[in-house]
């Protein structure tokens, strides 16, 4: 949201300068959209920016006036954050290995020898999506055998359906990048295995997909707020809304660190995304 | 889910053995291979089945059985017939439909104004962005409009305040509809940034040259070119919106504290048990209903969408 203040300063220019580069009846037409253009994006910026502003602001503001970092060095101590960390980081690894090692071999071999399933596995992958997860949730409370239903990993179990559908995209677009045929038949006949064929041929070109796979997935468990509130875990997001209020200026920097630790992370990804597919192009 | 049916009901049966030499082309015979084909893919399908379908379907079963377990029609009528929940599908049906109008024109104008920028970085920044709020805004942002927004101590009340532009001196609630919808915005907005932009980059260059040419001025162009190409990518996208705000949960819980009536809190209230004894089938019904909103927005969607690529690809 800063970031959108910042590209708002980026496009000014062009605002002003581009008309008049052009002649006179072209000029007044453009100039005038260029403003209508220029206000949307002042407008909507506004509206981005500010509340994250006054977040900001609530939470490192002195009452005396002028900011303090102090407050970040209050987090970890804060009642109950460390182990609500604690259990959003075990859940986000338990997540990941399970989605990986379901997704990762299924839509390598789907890719490879049963390209009629792509389209059923569309289907499956985007049902998580339409499903809203608070109506999800009530299923899966129910179904689930109780000595499951008391464990705090059935969230885990459930995360990797709600991850299914960002991992099965990243994959499927990686693999589509590839000449899979080529590498795994070149791959089996200097003699390697399966395992090997996927370890070190096919994971290592996958590599920019695999990591914005894991990325989303790391965002979706440490976001995910529906199920595991229902559920009463104090994961990260449930711990940021019920934490004890003595200081809520806390839970909102933590709510605002989230945030932009999302988005700094995801801007990387897309970044490497496309020098990688620079990369590719070029050689 | 009916590509599907082509694997999942291959299950072997007695007469393979029997029948051995049919092998190739005989139907039995490519039961078996086709089986073997997609015994790889049995792990994913099992867990999606069990995670994912078997919740499904008891939703489906419990929203019409009664508490001694026998079929009825009671769950769906209680909700439908009137009283708290069906006053909650209400609030909820409109929340949905004014944050997917309002949202879904200013992000097309937003998509717009961005499309014509040139700056590969700009864009870059804003599209992750716009994805970050559009699918990880949550609870976070009701945080956020509580700093802004809040009557007392909000950093923008306070602004807003020696001009007389107090939005809580007229009527506005941050923790009432109206507060919810301007909070949605926050992520609907970005959403249908995300689902338009690609609308906007498929306009061709080429129509425009050519209703130029034809002395057709800006506002023709849009008129009779450029919206009527939009328009089904513009609706299919407001039904995507209209999902995205209809099954909310995480800002309107947080924002409010529970406290507006919506399906998705109704639903969570019964689920944490602050419920009157004999409810929780209502749980189900609603889940039900929710479900099948969505299924039918979604149905909608693709129509427009199947439209939209007449033109647009």
């Amino acid at each position: 949201m800063a970031s959108l203040e910042f590209g708002t300063l980026l496009a000014d220019p062009s605002t002003t300068d581009q008309p008049f580069a052009d002649d006179a009846p072209v000029t007044r037409r453009r100039r005038r959209v260029h403003w209508g253009r220029g206000a949307i994006l002042v407008v909507a910026a506004l509206y981005f920016v500010v509340p994250f502003y006054a977040a900001m602001a609530f939470s490192l503001q002195r009452p005396t006036g002028g900011f303090s970092l102090q407050p970040l060095s209050q987090i970890a101590s804060a009642p109950g954050f460390l182990s609500a960390l604690w259990l959003s980081t075990q859940l986000a690894v338990i997540t990941m290995i399970v989605v990986m090692l379901l997704m990762v071999p299924t839509v390598i071999y789907v890719h490879l020898r049963m390209p009629r399933f792509r389209r059923a596995m569309e289907v499956i992958t985007i049902l998580p999506i339409i499903i809203p997860p608070i109506a999800y949730s009530v299923g899966v409370l129910e179904s689930a055998p109780s000595w499951l239903r008391s464990s705090q990993y059935l969230l885990a179990i459930v995360y990797v359906i709600l991850a299914m559908p960002y991992v099965y995209r990243s994959l499927d677009s990686g693999l589509g990048a590839l000449d899979l045929k080529t590498l795994v038949e070149a791959s089996r006949s200097l003699g390697s295995g399966w395992i090997s064929t996927i370890w070190r041929v096919l994971v290592p070109n996958l590599r920019s997909a695999l990591m914005s796979a894991s990325v989303l997935t790391i965002a979706l468990v440490f976001g995910e707020f529906t199920i595991a509130n229902v559920d009463n875990w104090t994961t990260i997001p449930v711990w940021i809304y019920l934490a004890p209020t003595d200081n809520p200026r806390v839970n909102t920097l933590v709510a605002m660190i989230a945030l932009l630790a999302t988005c700094v992370v995801l801007t990387l990804i897309v970044s490497l995304d496309r020098s990688q597919s620079r990369d590719s192009r070029r050689s | 889910m009916t590509v599907l049916s082509d694997y999942d009901i291959a299950t072997p049966d007695g007469d393979v053995a029997s029948r051995p030499g049919r092998g190739r082309t005989g139907g039995v015979g490519a039961l078996v291979r086709s089986l073997r084909t997609s015994a790889p893919v049995l792990p994913f399908l099992t867990y999606v089945i069990l995670v994912l379908g078997v919740p499904t379907a008891v939703i489906v079963l419990y929203a019409f059985r009664s508490n001694t377990g026998h079929f009825t029609w009671s769950n769906i009528h209680t909700i439908l017939a009137g009283g708290q929940y069906r006053a909650g599908f209400e609030t909820s049906l409109k929340l949905a439909v004014v944050t997917a109008v309002v949202p879904g024109v200013l992000g097309t104008l937003v998509a717009y104004a961005l499309s014509t920028s040139e700056h590969a970085l700009f864009k870059r920044i804003t599209s992750a962005t716009a994805g970050v709020l559009a699918q990880f805004g949550g609870v976070n942002l009701a945080f956020m409009f509580i700093a802004g927004f809040a009557a007392t101590n909000g950093i923008v009340t306070e602004w807003l305040r020696p001009l007389g532009l107090d939005p809580w001196n007229h009527g506005w609630s941050l923790y009432k509809f109206w507060g919810v919808a301007f909070v949605y915005v926050y992520f609907q907005l970005p959403l249908m940034v995300l689902i338009i932009t690609p609308a906007f980059a498929g306009l061709r260059p080429a129509w425009r040259e050519a209703a130029e040419n034809l002395g057709a001025s800006r506002w023709r162009y849009w008129r009779h070119v450029g919206m009527p190409v939009l328009t089904p990518a513009i609706l299919g996208s407001m039904f995507l919106l209209f999902g995205s705000g209809f099954s909310a949960y995480a800002t309107a819980e947080a924002l409010t504290a529970g406290t507006i009536a919506v399906t998705p809190i109704q639903i969570g209230a019964i689920l944490q048990g602050n419920v009157i004894a004999g409810e929780q089938n209502i749980a189900y019904a609603l889940a039900f209903a929710m479900i099948v909103i969505l299924l039918v927005t979604v149905i909608f969607y693709v129509l427009l969408r199947r439209r939209t690529t007449r033109w647009l690809r």
